[in-house]
Formats: C-alpha cells, sequence, structure tokens
C-alpha cells in the first residue's frame, strides 16, 4: 500500500517538472563583477519580457569568466578587460567580443581640512601612485589647485587587493600617461603596487580612504557618489580638467567609436576630444562566434540586441554610462557574425 | 553466555563497514586535497624551485613570482600573535581551573568559548572599525624618538602588523585557553596533594601542575600557532595587504592565506594560478603538521598519567601486602 502511493506521487512529481523543463532556457554566463549591477538588472528585465529565457550570471571576476568561457562551462563570460591574444588563441573557437556599458574611475581623496574638488593632471597622479610625490602640498599637486590650502599630510596610497577590471582602467590609463608606470607597474588586472594599502573590492578601497587621513585611491564612480567621499577631476588630453560623469564618459566611448576596430577590443583611456573622462573604459561580453548550442545562440542574439538598445535606459540609474550610438550601431551589424 | 545471533552480528559488521566508510573518505579526502593542489601548482614548482621562497617580487604583470613577503607576514603575525595570546590564555585556563569560585566556572568558560564562534568576517569588521583607529590612535601618541626604531617606523596608517596580531591573538585566546583547561584537568589530583603536602602555597601547587602538564600546554599553543597560521578573512582587512618584508609593527604586509583569497578569482594565466596554489600547498602542508604536532603533545599528558599509574602499581601492592 505504501510502495503503491509512494510510487504514484513519484511519478506526479516527475510530470509537473517535465513541462517547466520544456519550456524555460537556462543559459549560464560568467566573469566580471564591475557590471554585476546592470547585468542582474537585464536579466530580470529580460525575463519579465520573456518568461521562457532565464540567465544566470556569476560575477566570479573578469579572469575566472574568460577561464569559464574557455572552459566551456559557460555560454558566455564578461570582461572589464579584453582578451589577449593568447587567451583568445587558448579559446577552442573563435571569441568575440561586445561592449555592453561604460564605466568611470575616479580619484577618491581625504585630507581633513579639504573639502575642495582638486585637479589632478595625468603625471602628476602617476608619480602619486608611483611613491615618488608623497605629501599633499608637493609642488605639482598645489600647481593646479591653486585656490586649495593643502596640508602637509603624507599621502597614504590606497589600491585593490584583489585581482579587478576597476585597476586595469586605472593602470591602463596610467601607462598611457607615463612611461615609467608602464614600465615599473605595467597593465594587468593585478600588479605589483609599488607603495600603499589594498583594499578588498571597490568597497574595500572606499573604505579604507574614508577611514584614513591623507588616503588617496581608485574607485569606479558609483562607489564615491554612494559613499559621499570627494573625488577629483583628471585632466585629458585636450587639456581640460574633466569630472566623471555620464556625459563625460560616454563622450570617451564616442571618440573611440570612429576608431573602432572591428573586434571591439579598443582601450578608451586617454581618449582625444573636448569633455571627454580620460579613465573610462568599455566591459564586453563575450561570445563565440560559431557557438555549439545554436538555440541558446539565437535567444542571447535576440538578448544583446534589446540590451545594447532598451537596456541602456537602465544604465543611468545605476551609475554606468550608456553606450554612444555609434558604438551600438556597429555592434548591432557585428551581432550578425554570430552563427546561428 | 548467550552467543550472539547470526543476523545480529552481520549488523554489527555492517555497522563497522559503515562507520569505518566513512573514517575513510576524510582520509581520502584529505589526501586529495594534498594531491591536487600539489597537481596544479607544478608549473611554478618547476619554473622557480626553492628561488619562490627567497623573492622578495610578486609581479604579475611580468610573470615574477617571489613568496617570501607572505611567507614572512605569515610567521611575523603568528608569532606576535602567540607572544599576545598565550599569557592571557593560560591565565585564563589556570583561573577556571584552579581559581575561580564554582558558580562561576561554567559561565566564564562559556564565554571564553563564545569567542570561537564569532565568525571570522565579523572579526574583521570589528578590526576595521575600532582596532585600526585604535592603533592609529597609538601611533600618533607615541613619542618620537620611539617611532624612528625599526619596530615602530612608519606613518600611521593604522592598518598593519600589529592590528592583524592583535584581531589573530583575539581569535586564537578561547582555542589555547580550552585546550590548556583540559590539559590541568587532566592532571592527577594527587600531584597537587602532593604539593600541599610538602607545604606548597597555592600558586606553587599550580606551578607543580603547570610542570607536569607542560607538553600538553606546549601543545594548545602551538594548536593556537595553527589557527593564526590559516586565518584569512580577518586578517586580510587589517593587514593592508602590502607584500614587503618589515620588522615595523606598523607597516601593512601581507600573509599567504591573504594573498590567495584575494588574487585567486582574477589570476587568468597558468602560472599566475599554480603560483598561487604553490603557496596554498605550502600552507597546507604546514599547518598539518602543526596540528599533528600540537595533537600528539596533547595526547602525550593523557599517555603521561597512565604510564605512571602502572609504574606506580607494584609499589602500591606491595605497600598493600606489608
Amino acid at each position: 500500500m505504501k510502495r503503491t502511493r509512494f510510487g504514484f506521487i513519484a511519478v506526479l512529481g516527475l510530470l509537473a517538472t517535465i513541462p517547466a523543463a520544456a519550456q524555460t532556457a537556462q543559459i549560464d554566463g560568467a566573469g566580471a563583477t564591475f557590471p554585476f549591477p546592470i547585468y542582474s538588472k537585464w536579466f530580470s528585465e529580460y525575463n519579465k519580457l520573456h518568461p521562457e529565457v532565464q540567465i544566470n550570471y556569476q560575477s566570479i571576476g573578469s579572469g575566472g569568466g574568460i577561464r569559464q568561457l574557455t572552459n566551456e562551462t559557460v555560454f558566455f563570460g564578461a570582461s572589464d578587460g579584453p582578451m589577449t591574444d593568447e587567451q583568445l588563441s587558448g579559446a577552442p573557437g573563435k571569441v568575440l567580443h561586445f561592449p555592453s556599458v561604460l564605466g568611470g574611475v575616479v580619484p577618491v581623496y581625504n585630507i581633513p581640512g579639504v573639502d575642495a574638488e582638486l585637479k589632478f593632471t595625468g603625471p602628476t597622479l602617476a608619480n602619486i601612485i608611483l611613491g615618488k610625490i608623497t605629501k599633499w602640498n608637493d609642488k605639482a599637486i598645489t600647481a593646479t589647485n591653486a585656490g586649495v590650502k593643502l596640508p602637509d599630510t603624507d599621502i597614504t596610497v590606497v589600491h585593490r587587493s584583489d585581482g579587478s577590471g576597476t585597476t586595469y582602467i586605472f593602470v591602463d590609463y596610467l601607462s598611457k600617461i607615463s612611461a615609467d608606470f608602464k614600465k615599473t607597474v605595467g597593465v594587468s588586472t593585478s600588479v605589483n603596487w609599488p607603495v600603499g594599502l589594498g583594499g578588498k573590492g571597490n568597497e574595500g578601497v572606499a573604505g579604507l580612504v574614508k577611514q584614513t587621513p591623507g588616503a588617496i585611491g581608485y574607485v569606479e564612480l558609483i562607489y564615491a557618489l554612494q559613499n559621499k567621499i570627494p573625488y577629483g577631476s583628471v585632466q585629458n588630453q585636450a587639456g581640460e580638467f574633466v569630472r566623471s560623469s555620464i556625459e563625460s564618459v560616454t563622450a570617451a566611448a564616442a571618440a573611440a567609436a570612429r576608431q573602432m576596430p572591428a573586434d571591439f577590443r579598443v582601450s578608451i583611456t586617454n581618449a582625444p576630444g573636448p569633455g571627454v573622462y580620460p579613465i573610462s573604459s568599455f566591459t564586453w561580453l563575450l561570445f563565440y562566434e560559431n557557438p555549439k548550442d545554436k538555440a541558446k545562440a539565437k535567444i542571447m542574439v535576440d538578448f544583446m540586441k534589446w540590451a545594447l538598445t532598451d537596456g541602456q535606459k537602465y544604465c543611468k540609474d545605476l551609475g554606468y554610462a550608456p553606450l554612444p550610438q555609434g558604438v551600438v550601431a556597429l555592434e548591432m551589424e557585428a551581432l550578425k557574425k554570430i552563427r546561428l | 553466555m548467550k552467543t550472539p545471533s547470526p543476523r545480529r552480528s552481520s549488523d554489527d559488521r555492517l555497522f563497522r563497514l559503515g562507520t569505518g566508510f566513512f573514517a575513510l573518505i576524510v582520509v581520502l579526502l584529505v589526501a586529495g586535497i594534498g594531491l591536487e593542489l600539489f597537481r596544479n601548482s607544478r608549473l611554478s614548482i618547476a619554473k622557480f624551485g626553492l628561488n619562490f621562497w627567497r623573492t622578495k617580487t610578486w609581479d604579475p604583470v611580468a610573470g615574477n613570482f617571489g613568496a617570501l613577503p607572505f611567507l614572512w607576514g605569515t610567521l611575523y603575525s603568528a608569532f606576535l600573535a602567540l607572544l599576545i595570546s598565550t599569557p592571557i590564555a593560560l591565565g585564563i585556563a589556570i583561573f577556571l581551573s584552579e581559581l575561580s569560585p564554582k558558580p562561576l566556572r561554567t559561565p566564564l568558560a562559556f564565554l571564553t568559548e563564545l569567542l570561537a564562534a564569532i565568525p571570522s568576517i565579523v572579526y574583521g569588521l570589528w578590526g576595521i572599525f575600532v582596532l585600526v583607529p585604535a592603533v592609529r590612535a597609538l601611533e600618533n601618541v607615541l613619542p618620537q624618538w620611539l617611532r624612528k626604531t625599526p619596530l615602530f617606523s612608519g606613518p600611521p596608517v593604522g592598518v598593519g602588523m600589529l592590528a592583524a596580531a592583535l584581531v589573530l591573538a583575539v581569535m586564537v585566546i578561547p582555542f589555547t585557553s580550552s585546550v590548556a583547561r583540559e590539559v590541568l584537568r587532566a592532571v592527577p589530583a594527587t600531584q597537587r596533594e602532593a604539593a600541599y603536602a610538602l607545604g606548597a602555597t597555592r600558586w606553587e601547587a599550580i606551578q607543580a601542575a603547570l610542570r607536569y602538564g607542560r607538553t600538553g600546554i606546549f601543545g594548545a599553543v602551538i594548536l593556537g600557532l595553527g589557527r593564526a597560521i590559516g586565518e584569512t578573512m580577518a586578517v586580510t582587512m587589517v593587514i593592508g595587504n602590502n607584500p614587503q618584508v618589515s620588522l615595523s609593527l606598523f607597516a601593512p604586509q601581507y600573509t599567504m592565506a591573504a594573498v590567495i583569497a584575494n588574487e585567486f578569482t582574477e589570476a587568468a594565466d597558468d602560472l599566475y594560478l599554480n603560483a598561487l596554489i604553490e603557496i596554498g600547498l605550502v600552507l597546507f602542508v604546514v599547518t598539518l603538521i602543526i596540528n599533528v604536532i600540537s595533537r600528539l603533545l596533547i595526547w602525550s599528558v593523557n599517555r603521561q598519567v597512565k604510564v605512571k599509574a602502572a609504574a606506580a602499581e607494584p609499589v602500591q601492592r606491595a605497600r598493600e601486602a606489608a
């Protein structure tokens, strides 16, 4: 008696799962932590429009995302830095890059008694991070901040202890500005910092800067805004001191759109042009050109078309800058390369 | 005596096999972890060899990996933590096992053990918001001539070796104190009675008990060392994460567990990953060895008791016969 009842319930249970399994498409992705908030928003909004599609994203870091994509354990990856040539040749198939949103990295500081917005030139920032400029009232800093009374406090550099796309963007910019920086430190998600404290995550850096008098660090714009930490403006190629904002970051990408390489693997730090914020960057979604699962590919292409157009309106509230029209148009064309 | 029925003995055998199997799984798990760690660190071992542990540069961009700063930071922070925690933990153990009034004993023991139940990340948060500002205030108060000495040099940032050592000390105290209490309890009453019979004071009797259980207490301290070496989250939040070898208590430094936790997710190329896993392998082996040594030392006190009791038996029997 008990056995037949159990068997009956088991069969019912099985039957209940079959229709659900047949209808929802589950697509897995993994990668960068920086765009995780906007991706989460996109995947949930897209699911509202297409309830049969469920996209799961694990924010394990750009390096992890690239590795999982190469091992084909996920369908798509996400990275704050474009894949290097070696990483591309290590993948089983050709990988395509698609910029999804833009972000800006800002220099945050905590100087007791100074509330004003400081202006930094590229070389000054590089020398501070290299440990060559050690006091806040150094000539290099006071030269561009005439109206501000800077104290004789030691500068404590705060950087990321964990590997990060934010670091990549920041050191990419500094390497373009200073050959010395490029030689000593280099460009990667994890680098050999000459001086300074390491904080874990954007939150860690923000926390350390807030707590330590005389500290300077770098975080994504949204962290500076949410934690109400003063952040400075940086001098761009045109000589203007620009503060990071939706407009100035998007302007950096618009400048790059005119010379966009076909594979979208471009660095837009220190971009030329007026009103451009120099420490801006794309973040990319990575797809195989010839994916094995054509059904999933079709769904993701459709998702990308939505994300590049309607999806961009969610950027502002979450502190990201939307892609400029020129780049979106190029990407829509490039999406056709994915073989369905 | 009734012979056990066949059904009962097969149940017993099944029970023995089943529980034996679970015990075996644990051993296989430990061996499996060790093997995987070794397998995935071969690239780095092959490329750097022993120089890995002698070089100071940790440069992921150039592919030059040297783990000396992490080894230094781990050993220095654990050593300082032991220095701070051992007297306190032993004091707690002695008080709870010898001196405290009976009604106070259980609540105090419970509170001390509660320290061990606090999650590591909570210690880290307490470290950041309470300990680090306190250390910074301390740095600002120290006289200038002291700040020039190598042990106390460096700008007053707050995060650094001292903050890490203090957090570790608080985390290690419950382990050392509870094991030391057990060891002191295992010291036979005859030892203390003999001391009192010879006219010892309270403190001298306690000293006699401590001397008897010294190997076990040393084992308790080593257990604390094992805990301090492996601690990750609390340390990485207050140590400053700067890979430098420095004697200064106020300098930001780095430990092996912290660097693995911080850099593992973004280690995109194989050599980098292998270097981190090699650090993990050494951490694994060192912690295993330390824990084995500590267990052996702690058990030796019980064995001492049994051996001395067995040796005393013929004398006891002779006395009774007379």
